[in-house]
């Protein structure tokens, strides 16, 4: 089979966070898992090919990493005095039942929780957690992540390998938080799979607007939260607000990978499948839960997948979902999000005076809505200057040229120079 | 189990008044209880101010004999904040050691360094 291969690492990506977290528990070691495993692919890349892909890919990753971690445990212990550990491990294993059950088990749902709580917990610091999350639940390798999150491969590997010595040293618990905790923990959880996501969706840096495989992960990561947590609305509402937006991505950028701003997007390249979806997952996070920032987010997401044309945008009803969102997160960067509402419902002046007191220099963004609504107020030159100094700002590139551009319209001057 | 020291940082300047700190005082007299009826406690230690410290120091590198001594008056870090006191805690996992600080924090609203103790010799 020439393309077994490609399968087996299909195979292992796939079911890379299962078989971790099944034996994170049964080794109750997250490196010897990854070890594990990591041994078990080479395996699979040496005898799928003639072998054939096993029917249950899964089961048979499990099976196989477990036996390569007792071989393992055994080699090491040999000639120390803990060789009865390694008996008592294998005992352990061995009773887990049927090997190629075991990764279809229903507390395997539990296991998966456990290792997504584990990488996700907040004595981690949000990069770290990304990285764990990436690595162990998504499956990806350190080089994939490090060029993904465009950080050097030995500094991605460092991060990794710290995260990992303080989940042991620090004794981080591999387990689902209990009822009282559990906000506060999916908060930690949530907030990663929605940075994977933004940083794919829109890069802080780099060439290309977006990063596929980041959103791509990001839904899958989401996914598998609302397959594990039916009954969490805001793990709806983030699966909600990512599929919304994913929707539109296809006329995010034209042929030539330049930034087409949402007025000027083509609606009929959004992806009509993935609204309905988003709606539907939307629904079901409004039955379930009162609203929550996630939800809020997909709300106003939902409103402009909605409109068939810009103009038939229901600004006044965005406007209300921003007030929510401001009451659930008063943050600045809302505040900011709902001025541009604001101005599409009573006009730049009002858009301009929501956003007093919204101070954030240097966040381009907030530099690009008062130069744009600075210009259609008719104060031209105070929008040039505010132009600059959001050209100034870090951004990724095909932003940075729409600025240019934007610019050189105004002045006249290709570029915008003084 | 692991210990995990939980190392209360505090401000050398703004002491509350002394009503506030007796108050203060005797709800982590309470809690040292708490921790020792949970099987928790270790030790703990309320520390003087940091002006009070000498550093003591020598050139001589690891492994040999320091033919002199260095003092310096005051504590190691110059800063704004010193460590004020810490305790010696033994938890199942860091969760419930993050607890235990949270209810120092809830007494004392001073932030608290929890770090897992790698040796304890007692």
């Amino acid at each position: 089979m020439p393309d077994a291969q490609a399968q087996a690492a299909l195979a292992f990506r796939e079911n890379h966070g299962r078989a971790i977290a099944i034996l994170a528990r049964v080794l109750g070691d997250l490196d010897l898992a990854e070890d594990a495993v990591q041994e078990a692919y080479v395996e699979a890349l040496r005898t799928w090919p003639r072998s054939g892909v096993p029917p249950s890919p899964a089961g048979w990753i499990v099976t196989t990493a477990r036996r390569r971690a007792v071989d393992r445990w055994r080699r090491e212990q040999a000639g120390r005095a803990k060789a009865s550990e390694a008996a008592l491990l294998f005992a352990r294993g061995e009773s887990e039942g049927a090997p190629d059950g075991i990764a279809e088990a229903p507390d395997v749902r539990d296991d998966q929780l456990r290792l997504v709580f584990t990488c996700c917990h907040p004595a981690l610091s949000l990069g770290s957690r990304v990285a764990l999350t990436l690595r162990l639940i998504g499956g990806l390798t350190t080089a994939e992540i490090a060029r993904a999150l465009l950080v050097p491969e030995p500094t991605m590997a460092a991060r990794l390998t710290r995260a990992k010595a303080k989940i042991r040293d620090a004794d981080i618990p591999y387990r689902v938080p209990p009822a009282h905790e559990l906000g506060e923990r999916l908060t930690a959880v949530l907030a990663v799979v929605y940075l994977v996501y933004t940083e794919g969706h829109r890069g802080t840096s780099g060439d290309e607007l977006v990063r596929v495989d980041l959103c791509t992960e990001a839904l899958r990561l989401a996914r598998e939260l609302a397959d594990l947590m039916p009954g969490e609305s805001e793990v709806h509402g983030l699966l909600a607000l990512l599929l919304l937006s994913e929707a539109r991505r296809p006329a995010r950028t034209d042929a030539e990978g330049r930034v087409v701003p949402l007025p000027a997007q083509d609606r009929s390249a959004w992806d009509r499948g993935l609204v309905d979806q988003g709606s539907a997952t939307l629904r079901r996070a409004r039955e379930i839960g009162p609203p929550g920032p996630y939800r809020v987010q997909a709300e106003i997401a939902a409103v402009h997948d909605v409109a068939v044309r810009p103009e038939d945008t229901d600004w006044p009803r965005i406007v209300e979902l921003y007030d929510t969102l401001l009451a659930l997160t008063p943050t600045p960067v809302v505040r900011l999000n709902r001025a541009v509402a604001v101005a599409e419902v009573h006009g730049p002046d009002r858009g301009l005076a929501a956003l007093e007191g919204v101070e954030l220099p240097g966040y381009r963004p907030w530099h690009v809505v008062r130069a744009e609504l600075l210009v259609r107020a008719g104060r031209v030159d105070e929008g040039v200057e505010e132009f600059r100094r959001a050209l100034e700002c870090p951004g990724n590139e095909p932003e940075t040229a729409l600025l240019r551009e934007n610019l050189g319209r105004l002045t006249g001057r290709p570029g915008g120079q003084r | 189990m692991t210990h995990y020291m939980l190392a209360m940082h505090q401000p050398d300047e703004g002491a509350p008044s002394a009503d506030v700190l007796a108050e203060v005082m005797r709800r982590l007299d309470e809690l040292a209880e708490r921790m020792r009826e949970a099987g928790a406690f270790v030790l703990t230690a309320g520390l003087q101010p940091a002006s009070s410290a000498t550093v003591v120091r020598s050139e001589a590198p690891l492994g040999v004999a320091p033919g002199e001594f260095l003092m310096s008056d005051g504590p190691f870090v110059e800063a704004k904040e010193h460590l004020g006191g810490f305790w010696v805690i033994e938890a199942p996992d860091l969760d419930a050691a993050l607890a235990w600080a949270k209810q120092v924090v809830a007494i004392t609203s001073l932030p608290i360094e929890v770090r897992p103790v790698a040796g304890l010799v007692r």
